[in-house]
């Protein structure tokens, strides 16, 4: 009697993840927290790139534009996971879930609405930050591509840290439960390079190809584009949707 | 209309519901009785399709449960013990939302929501953030939420639970209004609740049915119904006569209310002992005996004495296998 909830969308059900996907951004919009995680974002954003990625020092633009996507990763994931730890954890807290569990909604509807929601959240301070590389851009010598390779990377960065965060929202029954099991999980992620180092192949192979941000988001912070690295952020978040799909619904009827 | 085999859910190895066989028809109103633990919830929640069974099947219709768990969710409108609300949502925007979930048509849930809007009594408070009302305007809008998309079958987890009088007063009202529209199924431990409002009842012990039928049928079985207090102007000795002639078990003559004892128009108090619901042939007889009868009033009635002899058999159960209570 298990739950068939795999399946990927019919046209039948957008209408549905529309539905979710519209009160779960107005929930983060009504609500304090949104506006205090991107205020945070930006303020930090804005702070570390005057400090660290323009500096004091010359530099070239390039390495302006670098150094600020390397710092925007790190604001991102946090970003991703205080977003993601209440999207399942605080209805399931509140007694709300049984709303959804209790129509004909299927659980990955439920998940990607609520999903997608954060995810479009996150995007819009992605794209308010990138004024920061913009001011480069028009008084320095910076590609065009570099920076939308960079926005690429910060996009696919923060739905995969989202995405693990939905699981660990899956998984939780409080919010503060769920942010921690999220950021253990990125965490893990983030230092499989260095879980590579003292590895021996073929695990060593698998921790390095397993590395967030080491292996995957660096060269788009560079402002290259790899096909496996895309690839790679968006198996991820397949990965770990299904896998709060399937926490869902592994107690409903199918 | 619904139909549960055999159905059982076990929390690891906790029972919480155990072999459930029952069938409820259409357009019943059935409450689920039972004390806290008894496996109301947990029943509740199986037939609105948001648990599933550990064992067994149901079946709403045509539905069969196991294949078709998204068309019954279609068709059924569920509240659990705690409103399943978003406080940051007014209460309109709540129930449009709840409307488009379960499949209204874009067209329609505006006029679904002002439905319910006036039938559950919110139209003050319809712009209202839900995290502004009250205990019993959120109750409300709970039971707005599980009736917006017009379901044949509604499950209603206590739905007076923590409310005052008055709450509880304008819920059985609308409890009334949504009979013969809906299928209606309840869970409470308040007995008085489940007399109110319901056709027919099935008393849960310990996850098991352990017994089914309404009121009168229920004091009868469980030999209850039959305590009464009296209030009879005329002669003892008559009011006893009529009263054994209807054969009660005994009759206790609590005192004189008003005038001088032995007298015919003196109004005594009277205390009686029957088997099962005797109320109608008790005032007959004292009717035809010639004895006035101004009030007659159930001590314990027929729900409150199969309460009491559950909960003594789980005590006596208990006394005798100490281990099973750990």
């Amino acid at each position: 009697m298990q739950s068939q909830s795999q399946s990927p969308p019919l046209p039948g059900q957008l209408r549905q993840i529309g539905t979710l996907f519209r009160r779960e951004l107005g929930a983060i919009v009504r609500t304090p927290s949104g506006w205090i995680i991107a205020a945070t974002v930006l303020l930090v954003d804005g702070l570390l790139f005057n400090a660290f990625a323009v500096g004091t020092g010359a530099k070239l633009s390039s390495k302006v534009v670098e150094d600020f996507f390397y710092f925007a990763a790190g604001t991102t994931m946090i970003a991703s996971v205080l977003l993601a730890m209440r999207l399942l954890a605080e209805d399931r807290a509140s007694g709300a879930m049984a709303l959804l569990l209790s129509s004909p909604i299927d659980e990955v509807a439920i998940v990607l609405g609520k999903y997608l929601a954060a995810w479009t959240y996150l995007a819009g301070l992605t794209a308010i930050s990138l004024a920061l590389p913009a001011l480069v851009m028009i008084n320095g010598k910076v590609s065009f591509g570099h920076v939308l390779a960079g926005a690429l990377g910060l996009l696919l960065l923060g739905g995969a840290t989202l995405a693990l965060g939905t699981l660990a929202s899956s998984l939780a029954r409080s919010q503060l439960v769920a942010g921690v099991l999220g950021a253990a999980l990125v965490v893990v992620l983030l230092l499989a390079w260095l879980l590579a180092k003292v590895s021996d192949p073929p695990l060593k192979a698998v921790l390095q190809h397993l590395a967030l941000f080491d292996a995957h988001f660096r060269p788009l912070q560079r402002g290259l584009l790899r096909l496996s690295d895309v690839v790679f952020f968006a198996s991820v978040i397949a990965f770990s949707l299904g896998a709060a799909t399937r926490v869902l619904g592994h107690q409903r009827w199918s | 209309m619904i139909v549960a085999e055999h159905v059982s859910k076990y929390y690891g190895s906790f029972p919480a519901v155990r072999d459930l066989d029952f069938q409820i028809g259409h357009g019943e109103c059935v409450g689920f009785l039972g004390l806290n633990g008894a496996g109301k919830s947990t029943t509740l929640r199986m037939l609105a399709g948001v648990l599933e069974p550990t064992a067994g099947n149901i079946r709403i219709g045509a539905l069969d449960a196991l294949r078709d768990g998204k068309s019954i969710r279609a068709q059924v409108g569920y509240l659990p013990d705690r409103p399943p609300l978003y406080d940051d949502m007014t209460v309109e925007d709540y129930l449009a939302f709840a409307a488009a979930l379960r499949g209204v048509a874009s067209g329609d849930v505006g006029g679904r929501v002002g439905d319910v809007l006036q039938t559950c009594a919110l139209q003050q408070v319809r712009a209202l953030p839900i995290a502004a009302l009250s205990h019993g305007y959120r109750q409300r809008v709970g039971i707005a939420q599980a009736i917006v998309h017009g379901p044949a079958l509604l499950v209603l987890d206590e739905p007076t639970q923590g409310l005052d009088p008055v709450q509880i007063g304008e819920m059985r009202a609308l409890l009334r209004r949504l009979r013969g529209r809906h299928t209606i199924l309840l869970s409470t431990h308040i007995l008085a609740e489940i007399e109110a409002t319901c056709d027919r009842i099935l008393l849960l012990h310990e996850g098991r049915i352990a017994a089914e039928g309404n009121e009168a049928e229920l004091a009868k079985r469980f030999g209850a119904g039959g305590r009464l207090e009296l209030e009879v102007r005329g002669l003892w000795a008559t009011v006893e006569a009529a009263l054994q002639s209807c054969g009660v078990r005994s009759a206790q003559r609590l005192g004189d209310v008003t005038g001088a004892a032995g007298r015919e128009d003196s109004v005594i108090r009277v205390q009686v002992e029957a088997d099962g619901d005797r109320r109608e042939e008790i005032a007959l007889a004292l009717v035809g005996a010639g004895a006035g009868l101004l009030g007659m009033r159930r001590l314990t009635s027929g729900l409150e004495a199969a309460f009491a002899r559950l909960q003594a058999e789980s005590d006596a159960e208990a006394r005798a296998n100490p281990s099973l209570g750990a």
